[in-house]
């Protein structure tokens, strides 16, 4: 098997191509046929199971997608790219590889680096360097307070204008209802989203899920409802502000609850999780595995059940990686001492698809939670396969299993917390604007 | 004619908001002062209207320009004018709010005219004194003369209150003057529209028969006037807005933003501005639009009128009801 980057520059000349024999996925129409896409540049230029139906053109450059799954672009809202700040950590080239091997076309980047996304140099910073290593498409998070420190607010106003997507305070809860209440009034004002980590941090001290586990390892627990606490605050908040929030990473069934009740009630509060907490339970902390240590942490069984139900009855909106890669300083510790988060990138697309082998949900639904219902939510041009749209898509073997090793990632830090998982699920080529900048050749 | 004998339209024996007077009322106080606008332009400014009364401005909270135009206006009326600032008050030495009022009360004074940094504690004073009280602004509840000043000098240029589209624009949240604005324009008729980030407005606003916006260029679109308000960090208590840099760029005055409404719209501020806050200072200082200098001039002459005014009404009740001691009553007993 050989894997190739070739990073797409914006001078670089693309004509058109010719995507034959694919099984086209498209959630946002529900298109699911046998058919070809026609690249004309940057953008598809036609797709459908009526293009190319005499045969393949002879004209323009073809690829045989032997019939396998052509779909959107994957769009991962919650990625820490550590770049700048913590290169030894991560960089925006390496999370580039890494995305796009997992079919990932477009991440949006928490603010918690070093400087923090609060101002627009470090907004404009993060969107030139990312066009110019030319693989995956990045969009930033501003913080919601300055230095993230919880209390005073950005400049929402001027940082949406240079081109943040919405506001939050990353890792760090915004824990002051006061301050969460102007936060979510002041966004209002233009209209911008702010998404919460939700979690009371008085009661959120310990380093894993409490319950039998963290008693029997001798870990301080963090109760699930550290999240339910915090989850059901700040929808009073949503409701006295009418402003819109969105909870990031949602593992509790009955925080999961509260968001149910007030969608229904027509508040504007959308969440997402992200796949540790729909495949994995406490249980992988294991012999005190730091690659299972996770913000929030693996919650149990009946937890991981209410999450899986969640995303298939669409009260959990999106699905996310949460990518966070820490160095192995920073994981080779005693449990307690260890960094929380693991990398995703690389197995957002075939953890997800557990989901549909597995039998909860269809292929489509599956694959909408990571496409277009997270660039719905932000507002993205991204995650539709559309005539006149950007060619941002990745083609896949939805069958292929793969076993996920933490020295085999593309991704500069290895922390992942599926580490010797088979997954089924492999992507073959990453295409974005027109120009192919993953593929694999089996 | 000035100093005219006969009661007016307006028979309260305070002046303590906007709020409940009628456009009878509101008319009769903007005709009186109309006089006296006339009388500060000439070169003998003084009548002996109040000759022998007493008035006593009462100021908690620092203010140079009303309490110089409340002065100024007393003078002119050749009544005995004190000025007490808290500074030197008993407040400092722990009097109450109450016994510095009974004090006062003891001193007969004809006028009290009182500003405190709480909203109802020129209410409170009033009910505790024989004489009348004028509220020079109390809190973020009221500021009755800064409304009828304002008014006075849009129906000067404009003839009418009714009908217009008028603007306020900025901090609403703690202002006094957008209050006692919002109340008189309403009851006169006026189409009150209100411009502020969400975090400067009061919840429930729209229900005091406003139109709430909170893009600048939406909220002018067509106005005839454009009233700004100055931003209030003395009573920003946190985080209301992010830095004066982002609330300048999307609440402050500028021709960009004042190019959406009628091309001679006037521009009014209650000072002091607040220069590139929120305000832009060219626009401030275009003397084609900007009406800022005439406010205060109107203020003057809507300060005489009041004290004018509520001095007749107090001789008219004392005539009906001597005073014979120190005694507390309520109004209307």
């Amino acid at each position: 098997m050989n894997v190739t980057w070739t990073a797409a520059m914006p001078g670089d000349t693309v004509g058109k191509r010719a995507y034959v024999n694919a099984r086209l996925l498209d959630p946002a129409t529900g298109m699911d046929e046998m058919g070809a896409l026609l690249t004309d540049g940057e953008t598809i230029s036609d797709v459908g199971p009526h293009l190319f139906t005499g045969g393949s053109p002879e004209d323009i450059p073809t690829i045989d997608c032997n019939g396998y799954c052509l779909a959107p672009g994957l769009v991962d809202i919650r990625v820490q790219i550590r770049e700048p700040g913590e290169e030894h950590k991560g960089t925006i080239e390496s999370a580039g590889r890494s995305a796009t091997a997992g079919g990932i076309t477009t991440m949006v980047c928490l603010p918690n680096t070093n400087p923090v996304i609060e101002d627009m140099s470090v907004v404009e910073f993060v969107a030139r360097r990312a066009r110019l290593i030319g693989l995956s498409k990045i969009y930033p998070y501003a913080a919601v307070t300055k230095g993230l420190g919880g209390k005073d607010l950005t400049e929402m106003g001027v940082l949406s204008q240079a081109g943040a997507v919405a506001f939050t305070d990353g890792e760090r809860v915004i824990a002051d209802a006061q301050v969460l209440r102007r936060a979510l009034t002041y966004a209002r004002t233009f209209d911008l989203l702010i998404i919460q980590h939700p979690e009371e941090p008085s009661l959120a001290t310990g380093v894993m899920n409490a319950g039998e586990m963290a008693t029997r390892l001798g870990l301080s627990g963090i109760p699930p409802i550290a999240e339910t606490i915090m989850v059901e605050r700040d929808i009073r908040l949503v409701e006295l502000t009418g402003g819109r929030l969105h909870f990031a990473h949602v593992s509790t069934a009955e925080a999961i609850d509260a968001i149910r009740k007030a969608k229904v009630k027509g508040l504007q509060v959308t969440c997402d999780t992200a796949p540790p907490y729909f495949a994995l339970n406490e249980t992988s902390v294991g012999e005190y595995r730091t690659f299972a240590k996770l913000s929030p942490p693996l919650r149990g069984e009946e937890d991981r059940q209410a999450v899986v139900e969640a995303i298939r009855d669409g009260t959990i909106d999106v699905i996310a990686s949460d990518h966070a890669p820490q160095d192995e300083d920073s994981k080779r510790l005693p449990f307690s001492e260890a960094a929380y988060g693991g990398v995703g990138l690389e197995t957002l697309l075939s953890v997800t698809l557990e989901l549909y082998h597995n039998g909860h949900m269809s292929l489509l639904d599956a694959l909408a939670k990571v496409t277009c219902a997270p660039a719905d939510l932000l507002d993205l041009q991204a995650g539709r396969l559309q005539a006149g749209g950007r060619a941002d898509f990745t083609l896949f073997d939805p069958g292929r299993g793969w076993q996920v090793h933490a020295d085999d990632l593309a991704s500069k830090a290895k922390n992942t917390p599926f580490d010797g998982r088979p997954v089924q699920g492999m992507v073959l080529r990453t295409v974005i604007d027109g120009r192919t900048v993953y593929r694999v050749d089996v | 004619m000035v100093g005219d004998s006969a009661s007016s339209d307006f028979q309260h024996r305070h002046l303590l908001g906007i709020e409940g007077l009628s456009p009878q009322e509101i008319t009769a106080l903007l005709d009186k002062s109309e006089q006296y606008v006339d009388q500060n332009r000439q070169a003998d400014k003084k009548v002996d209207l109040l000759r022998g009364r007493t008035i006593i401005n009462l100021f908690f909270e620092n203010s140079t320009r009303t309490r110089t135009s409340f002065e100024l206006a007393g003078k002119r009326l050749s009544a005995d004018v004190i000025n007490m600032s808290v500074a030197q008050s008993a407040i400092k030495k722990g009097e109450t709010l109450i016994d510095t009022a009974m004090t006062l009360n003891a001193m007969h004074p004809d006028i009290l005219v009182v500003r405190h940094g709480e909203s109802g504690a020129t209410q409170l004073l009033a009910e505790k004194v024989n004489c009348a009280v004028i509220n020079a602004g109390d809190g973020s509840h009221e500021h009755p003369t800064q409304a009828l000043l304002d008014a006075l000098t849009i129906r000067r240029r404009r003839g009418n209150l009714e009908g217009l589209l008028i603007a306020i624009c900025g901090d609403i949240l703690h202002s006094r003057v957008a209050r006692s604005n919002i109340h008189l324009l309403v009851t006169m008729g006026a189409q009150v529209r209100l411009v502020a980030p969400l975090t400067l407005l009061p919840s429930s606003v729209a229900q005091m028969g406003v139109e709430v916006f909170h893009d600048m260029k939406k909220g002018l679109q067509d106005c005839d006037i454009v009233m700004m308000l100055r931003l209030q960090n003395e009573r920003m208590e946190g985080n209301f807005i992010p830095s004066i840099r982002e609330y300048f760029l999307f609440f402050g005055l500028d021709y960009d933003k004042l190019s959406v409404a009628k091309p001679d719209a006037l521009i009014m501020h209650p000072g002091p501005t607040n220069r590139g806050v929120e305000i832009d200072s060219v626009v401030a200082d275009d003397f084609s639009r900007s009406v800022i200098r005439e406010q205060v001039e109107m203020g003057v002459a809507v300060r005489m009128a009041c004290l004018d005014i509520l001095a007749q009404n107090l001789q008219e009740e004392r005539l009906k009801k001597p005073l014979k001691a120190l005694r507390f009553e309520k109004e209307n007993t």
